[in-house]
């Protein structure tokens, strides 16, 4: 089930915004494969009559009353940002230019 | 007073409110204690050294004016750096967080503050809680009292070794796959997962939000049990926070000192967690425990829980499918470090890929791929969603277990204590750390870790884990007080009487924060 291949471990990279070098993309991938490998056997019980599970309790959408309630204040929330510009998160140019 | 280190957190409390001591000489003995032996053992990533005095001081000060306090007031605590702390750095092990002081504390955090124990610190942790050695800690692996050429377990290593070691009497732990239960095994502690949503996880920097639970580390079972009382209960900030009422837990344990306490409980055994694979010394001391039991008046009984087989698989899919979620927060934007990329333009997308691959550590890495790759269209039915279906079965495996018996009962790690290095080159070797942990965290039902002997083959800790239906939290600290009172009259005291005298090392490293 699992044709794991170095391209395809680059795009993962990518899709989850990490840079990686070359030798950790082959590390990365010898390892994937042995972990999927590992891990496929779900499916030998998975079968289509049982419920998937996502969460332990039976739990339901939680809601509080629509009320103002203390909260950060501004120099709080940017208390630990690498880069601010007045009140607001400073960040690099969202879009590429090319 | 260096005695004072080697007391239970009860035993202390009681001494602070009859005033046979203080709150800032039981602090100062255990910052010296930190300062002996701390350099090697390497439990903590920051040492609050002056505001734990301060702190203990001001709970002196209130105490001699005549304010009642609670059961644990002046009593000192270490806590996993996972746990956001509004005046301590906040790594969760990790250099993408270095330097970072939240602005607030996490529910937790704020409980222990307003039941007046003293914040000694910061534990290591393996980055992320991703590990069960902390050797993926970014600031150096935390090394066994026991045997400072060995793992403390994970990733709570350091909250289990500062306790081990005498550095605190109590901490503050989080498991998501055996993170608090597997490191009380190697290390001779005790340590509780509650049932799921048992206690908050407000400002615990999150891993696998259906997994993760804070919980507490002790060496003893009462310990653990007061600390459970204070952490524990609804905290509307969490959304997954039961609102159920919950008993006392210390007063559970204490039942279980009373006589006959173990007499006609049923006790499973998981038949597939107790077999190929174990070392031979932790099988042993696991059978003369249910001997213990069955002649303390407990009825032994066998249990199959056949789709345990299949929790370590459907954990490392479900595990990084959250993770890979979780930590997409960490973007360079809002807190943590921003490194720019060598070359090419400016953007935000390359900026936070450059961030990442600088700021997180193989083994994060590794499970972020994983987790990318499990949920990627076309593998998202065969690998996440055939992982939640072995949930469900498990879950099942649970509810059969319990009609028959009260709680269930194996060793919690198939080993003692490894050497570091030795399973560091080997992801699957890793994981299957937590074969016998990890069932409970896909349940969410509580499960308890508490020392059961020494392997005769090399000397070192093991642990029995006791596990009870959801919401049952009380019956693991009755049942584990009954079993640990049984077991130290069976060894002559405390197992961590036994384990070697830490010398104190020449370099004195724990100035404020320098450690």
């Amino acid at each position: 089930m699992s044709e794991i291949t170095a391209e395809q471990v680059a795009h993962l990279a990518h899709l989850a915004r990490i840079d990686l070098s070359p030798e950790e993309i082959d590390h990365l991938t010898a390892d994937l494969v042995q972990i999927v490998d590992s891990v496929a056997k779900v499916s030998e019980v998975a079968t289509p009559d049982i419920p998937a599970t996502s969460h332990p309790m039976p739990l339901t959408n939680v809601f509080r009353e629509d009320v103002v309630r203390p909260s950060l204040t501004v120099e709080q929330a940017l208390s630990g940002a690498p880069a601010r510009d007045g009140d607001k998160f400073r960040v690099p140019a969202i879009l590429d230019e090319e | 007073m260096s005695d004072l280190i080697k007391l239970p957190a009860a035993t202390l409390g009681a001494m602070l409110s009859d005033g046979s001591v203080s709150a800032v000489e039981v602090t100062r003995a255990h910052l010296d204690h930190i300062d002996a032996v701390d350099a090697d053992i390497h439990a903590f990533l920051h040492v609050a050294r002056q505001s734990a005095l301060d702190t203990a001081a001001a709970v002196d000060a209130r105490r001699g004016a005549g304010e009642e306090l609670g059961p644990l007031a002046g009593v000192p605590i270490a806590i996993k750096d996972v746990l956001a702390t509004r005046d301590m750095p906040t790594t969760s092990g990790s250099k993408i967080l270095e330097g970072w002081i939240p602005p607030y504390d996490a529910t937790v955090v704020a409980r222990l503050r307003a039941a007046d124990l003293v914040p000694l610190g910061k534990t290591n942790m393996d980055e992320f809680a991703m590990g069960s050695s902390t050797e993926h800690s970014a600031y150096g692996p935390t090394r066994n009292p026991w045997d400072l050429e060995r793992i403390p377990g994970g990733s709570g290593g350091g909250s289990a070794a500062a306790v081990s070691a005498f550095e605190a009497p109590l901490a503050l732990g989080s498991d998501t796959g055996g993170s608090i239960r597997q490191p009380a095994a190697v290390t001779g502690s005790v340590g509780v997962k509650p049932t799921y949503g048992g206690v908050s996880r407000y400002g615990a920097i999150a891993l696998a939000s259906s997994l993760d639970q804070v919980g507490p580390v002790s060496r003893t079972v009462l310990d653990s049990a007061l600390l459970h009382d204070v952490i524990g209960g609804y905290d509307p900030l969490d959304s997954t926070s039961l609102t159920s009422a919950w008993p006392s837990m210390a007063a559970a344990a204490q039942a279980g000192l009373a006589d006959g306490a173990l007499a006609g409980m049923r006790v499973g055994v998981v038949k597939e967690l107790n077999g190929a694979g174990f070392q031979a010394g932790v099988t042993q001391r696991f059978e003369e425990t249910l001997a213990l039991l069955s002649a303390a008046g407990a009825e032994i009984v066998e249990v199959s829980a056949p789709n345990f087989e299949y929790a370590v698989a459907a954990y490392y899919l479900i595990l990084p499918a959250e993770a890979s979620s979780n930590l997409a927060r960490f973007d360079s934007v809002r807190f943590g470090i921003r490194v720019n990329p060598e070359d090419g333009p400016l953007t935000s997308e390359r900026v936070m890929a450059a961030t990442r691959e600088a700021g997180f550590g193989p083994e994060v890495k590794r499970r972020i791929i994983l987790g990318t790759y499990a949920l990627s269209a076309g593998y998202y039915d065969a690998y996440y969603g055939s992982a939640q279906k072995v949930r469900t079965l498990i879950q099942r495996d649970f509810d059969a277990a319990f009609e028959s018996v009260d709680v269930l009962v194996s060793p919690s790690a198939p080993t003692t204590a490894f050497r570091f290095g030795e399973k560091l080159a080997d992801p699957m070797a890793m994981y299957l750390n937590d074969i016998t942990t990890i069932p409970a965290n896909l349940a969410g039902v509580p499960g308890m870790g508490l020392p059961m002997g020494l392997a005769p083959e090399d000397g070192l800790p093991t642990g029995l884990q006791v596990m009870a239906p959801a919401g049952e939290d009380a019956r693991l600290y009755t049942f584990g007080a009954a079993l640990e009172q049984l077991l130290e009259a069976s060894w002559g005291g405390p197992l961590l009487s036994q384990a070697p005298v830490l010398t104190p090392t020449e370099m004195f490293a724990s100035e404020e924060g320098a450690v």
